[in-house]
């Protein structure tokens, strides 16, 4: 590593962990950024890298989440009457069940995902291009549909998670745990994301969205590793949505879990927004639209699916290779690329 | 198994027949979405919105005092201006484009759309009373509202009226030249840009129909416009482009698909059934055509 990118993290990690203690009133909005952030770089490998635009990956978040809160509560309740009561507090978790069952549930949320994508992965990757856009925001609504109708996990009434315990009497320590727990969760998929960078699975990935069936003409199971990419995406998505139920401390099937329309689409904006294709295009896009979504939330209040949809069309039509890509265009010499200048009158001729 | 539908056969008349006049309805939906998807090479995700959109006009006719059904007439007079607008401003842009793009661009328009709607006309779920009757068959046990059936048959003769429009006026054969090759239509003298904005235009027109007659028939809501999106594009894909026999009968198939799914399943999986069915019919033709070693383009 070099000495200036070892001075640009450690810089980055005091930050991130002086953040609760500098913005106090901000550390839910700074635990979303976080879980933001890690949607957009997840969502990136296979979207960006992979050029398999899912609008599906909701469906590991919110599965990810029911999973976290249904472990969370089961273990030491019935889950049935926990949902039927509708958040009565007739069950109290102490504070050692609390952080063993979000724990135990993390886990769970964050395998499970996994272990589905594995398992649907070879019918749904066989489709390419929009058929596997529309397929997976079909996967994505339909679970949310599906998990309004189911009894046990509240149906369409919802699902509250179990509160933080009572015991731990600072009132900053809920935030403060969940915008940690984050965090820790925001540095791990960096550092996992960083070393795939420099993996010869990503030139894989990338052979794979430049033109697939010559990818597999040179002998790459493609198969194989878009599935293993899938798996990436729903390992961390699922991992996300446990942290963002927990934080929320409410379920609910269409507007919380399985939220195609916000959260879905979120994620795809954020990478483009960055830059698909980048390390840290999904980054930046991420921190970007999350104060542009706080701006609209805040000052145009009623309007502000108006203005984001609104966005939505402007950063498609106008910028699509998001900010890295117009930055690449403009200093291409900072991104490491050398441009042959004779090479590049010709293309200009040419033109 | 002890499902209501098994024990009283007659129910599957009803469903049926319920079926069969709500997929023609699904089926003109799915030809304007099949027109401009061959034509333009776009996928339009806020295609449910317009729908939605027409039937609140419709809708804002039966506030005034108009009856509603002739909504059929003037809802698509306005949507055909709404649609070219919208040409203007976005869709000419997203038109050479990859898929995706003009998927996440619609996605856009639609929330737009979702929202004007719902500080227009309210987050209430609506409808357009129409007091058409009910017709009773077989010995009362089948109820059939008139308005679905003047729903179909609306939706038939918009559907006829179209096909021969485009099979006999200057703008149709302009319109498939450029579905064909719309480079060579150009270069023979074609305007793409104005049979673009005209193909949009009709599209949205046909939305206009299909949401006056839903309208009157079913309910209208501002969130409910992508499931006519999935049911549409589902039918296209099925179906293929251009080939309205085939979109017609799929249309019926989807529709009865529904009306069994609503009385086995519950109606609180209805709209999760169609997108599971989305999904199915995806990956069966993933399969089969992965036997040719083939895949979806």
């Amino acid at each position: 590593m070099k000495q200036k990118d070892l001075i640009l993290y450690t810089g980055l990690i005091i930050l991130g962990l002086a953040a609760p203690y500098l913005f106090p009133a901000f550390k839910v909005q700074l635990t979303i950024l976080c879980v933001l952030i890690v949607l957009a770089m997840t969502w990136n490998l296979q979207g960006g890298e992979m050029g398999y635009n899912s609008f599906g990956n909701i469906l590991f978040y919110g599965l990810g989440m029911y999973l976290c809160a249904s472990v969370q509560v089961g273990m030491f309740f019935p889950l049935a009457e926990w949902t039927e009561s509708g958040g009565e507090k007739t069950f109290e978790h102490t504070t050692t069940q609390f952080f063993q069952g979000m724990g135990f549930g993390l886990l769970v949320a964050a395998v499970i995902p996994t272990i589905i994508a594995g398992l649907i992965g070879y019918s749904i990757l066989g489709l390419r291009g929009h058929y596997f856009a529309i397929c997976t925001l079909g996967l994505g609504i339909a679970a949310g549909e599906i998990a309004g109708g189911i009894e046990i996990i509240g149906a369409g009434q919802g699902f509250t998670t179990p509160p933080f315990p009572k015991d731990i009497v600072d009132p900053e320590a809920r935030g403060k745990f969940f915008y940690f727990l984050s965090f820790i969760m925001l540095i791990g998929t960096f550092i996992f994301v960083k070393w795939i960078y420099g993996s010869r699975f990503k030139l894989i990935l990338n052979a794979i969205r430049d033109n697939e069936d010559k990818a597999e003409a040179m002998g790459i199971q493609t198969m194989k590793y878009k599935i293993v990419g899938w798996m990436v995406s729903a390992f961390f998505c699922g991992l996300a949505g446990g942290i963002m139920g927990g934080l929320i401390g409410y379920i609910d099937s269409t507007d919380v879990a399985f939220d195609g329309r916000e959260m879905g689409v979120f994620m795809v904006l954020m990478a483009i927004l960055g830059g698909k294709g980048t390390l840290w295009g999904p980054v930046i896009g991420a921190t970007l639209f999350h104060f542009l979504k706080e701006g609209f939330w805040t000052f145009i209040l009623g309007w502000q699916y108006v203005a984001l949809g609104v966005l939505i069309v402007v950063i498609v039509i106008y910028f699509p290779e998001g900010l890295m890509g117009w930055l690449r265009e403009k200093y291409p010499n900072r991104f490491g690329e050398v441009i042959d200048e004779k090479d590049r009158k010709a293309q200009v001729e040419l033109k | 198994m002890d499902f209501l539908i098994f024990q009283a056969p007659i129910l599957m008349v009803q469903a049926s027949l319920d079926g069969i006049l709500l997929g023609i309805l699904f089926a003109l939906i799915a030809y304007g979405m099949a027109l401009q998807w061959g034509v333009m090479n776009i996928i339009n995700i806020a295609q449910g919105d317009l729908v939605i959109l027409g039937g609140y006009i419709a809708y804002t006719m039966y506030l005034a005092g108009i009856h509603p059904g002739w909504g059929v007439i003037v809802s698509p007079i306005i949507m055909f201006f709404v649609g070219w607008g919208l040409y203007k401003l976005v869709i000419n842009k997203v038109v050479d484009r990859d898929l995706f793009i003009s998927i996440l661009a619609t996605f856009g328009i639609a929330i737009v759309f979702q929202q004007l709607m719902n500080f227009i006309f309210g987050a209430d779920v609506v409808v357009a009373q129409s007091e058409y009757g009910t017709t009773m068959l077989f010995d009362n046990s089948v109820t059939l509202p008139n308005s679905k059936i003047f729903s179909a048959f609306i939706s038939l003769l918009y559907a006829v009226i179209l096909v021969i429009y485009m099979k006999k006026s200057k703008l149709g054969r302009a319109i498939r030249a450029t579905a064909q090759n719309a480079r060579a239509a150009k270069i023979l003298g074609v305007d793409t840009e104005k049979v673009y904005a005209a193909t949009f235009g009709i599209n949205a027109a046909l939305c206009g129909v299909a949401g006056a007659l839903i309208a009157i028939t079913f309910t209208l809501h501002p969130y409910v416009g992508l499931p006519y999106t999935v049911r549409s594009f589902m039918i296209v894909i099925v179906a293929g482009l251009g080939n309205l026999p085939a979109v017609a009968i799929s249309g019926m198939g989807l529709g009865m698909f529904e009306e069994f799914a609503d009385y086995i399943l519950g109606t609180e999986f209805r709209i999760g059934s169609v997108f599971m069915l989305l999904v199915f019919i995806l990956v069966y033709r993933r399969f089969k055509l992965s036997r040719k070693r083939e895949y979806l383009k």
